[in-house]
């Protein structure tokens, strides 16, 4: 709101013409309980480091249609959670020349992976760059069970990786900036949010920051919050990931799209997910 | 997209440029204060073709970011720019021609209104839209013509 108010102003005092103040549609003022447990979908921006533009983030499970959101609430009427189970079959499948599951090495997944999704993306010293859950993912596949790492998006990858998010469901996202060269990645992916792409030439901040709230066609823009994925898409009918719904963004203001994991991308997972801090993991959360 | 193959004709039958209407290249659009006097494909907009360009995703997409008591018969009207009923009576035709042409010469470098004639625009340009302008030159002349039609408020 007040971001907005500032942008029209700046633009006022460039433009010899009179600018009209476009209405915005604010975010429910709702509470979500998921199975009893209360997330937290609206929480003080993070302070360190400097510069974050709002003062409030919130979770875009705020900007969704009542029936979306409904969805949600319930484990039962979400249908990310078939995926979650699958997930779990995957945890426990061996796999690999090594003869070991995911199990073999971390056993109760409730326990080993309580709140380890909540803290990614984070420092991985041996490849010198951020792993998310996926490239830790595929990581173990290489080097512990001897088999093939994920091609991108492929179903198990999706499936897998929402089944360890869900099990830090609830905790705020929280990432250590301060291992290895975590910094760096982090203003990499601050310009990288700020810059123009495509001959619509938008930037996330142009939809994310400035048009929070605002109405671009039939979408709601949020702040595009990272808390909630892998999300399951209504739309698509299945979980979508990260990297594709980064994709899929920069594809619409008419660029060419950098390729999922990408160093572009994995900064810009970075800066995101600072940029939530505070909000709950909700994964699988429910989108349009 | 088939008048410039009708000028095309025209020249070859009459062998001359004179008094053809000739299209101003994206680079070459003059802006004199926040405005574009001159159209910049040499003749006039039909307003009935710029209001289809204001609604179609692929053209002018202008109701994504607008609303417009005009077309309420269409589902989804967005809020990130101003509405734009009675846009007539705020602008020109050579304003208007300026902000649909490159907003950011009338705005400032930070608005989110796509530039739709200019080919100063982001970085990483899909291979498809590479040296392309989102409108063409007679869209762009078919959407002034519509935005003033836009009298009442
Ligand atoms: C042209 C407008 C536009 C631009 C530019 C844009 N996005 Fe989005 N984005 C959307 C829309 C629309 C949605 C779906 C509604 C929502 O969640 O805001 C969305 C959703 C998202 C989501 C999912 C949020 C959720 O709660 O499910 C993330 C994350 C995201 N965008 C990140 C980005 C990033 C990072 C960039 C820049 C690389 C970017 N977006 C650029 C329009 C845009
Ligand atoms: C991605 C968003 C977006 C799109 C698409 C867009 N505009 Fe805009 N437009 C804006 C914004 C935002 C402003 C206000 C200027 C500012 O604050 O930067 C604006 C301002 C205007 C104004 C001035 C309105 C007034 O009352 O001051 C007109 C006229 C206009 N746009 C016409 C159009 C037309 C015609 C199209 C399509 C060919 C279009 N716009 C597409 C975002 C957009």
């Amino acid at each position: 709101m007040r971001k907005t108010a500032i942008a029209l102003l700046g633009a006022l005092s460039l433009s010899p013409f009179a600018l009209a103040t476009a209405a915005s549609a604010d975010p429910v003022d709702e509470e979500l309980v998921i199975d009893g447990q209360k997330m937290i979908t609206e929480a003080p921006a993070p302070k360190v480091p400097p510069g974050h533009p709002f003062d409030e983030v919130l979770s875009g499970w705020l900007f969704r249609e009542a029936d979306t959101r409904a969805m949600e609430v319930d484990s039962f009427e979400n249908p990310g959670m078939l995926n979650v189970e699958r997930g779990e079959e995957i945890w426990n499948t061996v796999e690999g020349a090594a003869g070991k599951s995911c199990a073999t090495c971390h056993g109760d997944v409730a326990e080993s992976m309580k709140d380890v999704g909540a803290h990614y993306p984070k420092w991985n010293a041996k490849a010198g760059k951020p792993f998310n859950l996926e490239l830790q993912i595929n990581q173990c596949r290489t080097e512990q069970m001897k088999a093939e790492p994920y091609k991108f998006d492929a179903q198990d990858q999706k499936d897998l990786t929402a089944y360890i998010k869900h099990q830090s469901l609830g905790i705020p996202v929280k990432i250590d900036l301060s291992a290895g060269q975590m910094m760096d990645w982090w203003k990499k992916g601050h310009d990288r949010y700020y810059l123009r792409t495509g001959q619509l030439n938008l930037s996330c901040a142009s939809c994310h920051e400035k048009n929070a709230d605002h109405y671009i066609r039939a979408d709601h823009l949020s702040q595009g919050q990272t808390n909630g994925f892998p999300t399951y898409r209504l739309k698509q009918g299945n979980l979508v990931s990260l990297h594709n719904r980064f994709r899929g963004c920069i594809r619409d203001t008419r660029a060419e799209q950098p390729k999922a994991f990408s160093d572009e991308l994995m900064a810009l997972e970075v800066y995101t997910a600072w940029r939530g801090e505070g909000l709950s993991v909700e994964t699988p959360a429910v989108r349009q | 997209m088939l008048r410039p193959i009708v000028v095309g004709c025209a020249l070859i039958v009459s062998g001359s440029i004179a008094g053809q209407a000739a299209e101003t290249a994206p680079a070459s659009v003059s802006f004199d204060g926040g405005a574009v006097k001159e159209t910049v494909s040499g003749g006039p907009g039909d307003p009935a073709e710029g209001r289809k360009v204001f609604v179609d995703r692929g053209l002018g997409n202008c109701l994504a970011c607008h609303a417009n008591k005009d077309l309420s018969k269409e589902q989804f009207h967005g809020n990130v720019g101003p509405a734009v009923d009675g846009v007539a009576g705020r602008y020109d035709a050579a304003q208007l021609r300026a902000i649909v042409v490159n907003a950011k010469k009338v705005f400032g470098p930070e608005t989110v209104m796509p530039g739709f004639y200019t080919l100063d625009v982001g970085v990483d340009v899909a291979e498809k839209f590479k040296g392309k302008t989102i409108l063409s030159a007679d869209q762009v002349e078919d959407v002034v013509a519509y935005l003033r039609t836009l009298k009442g408020e």
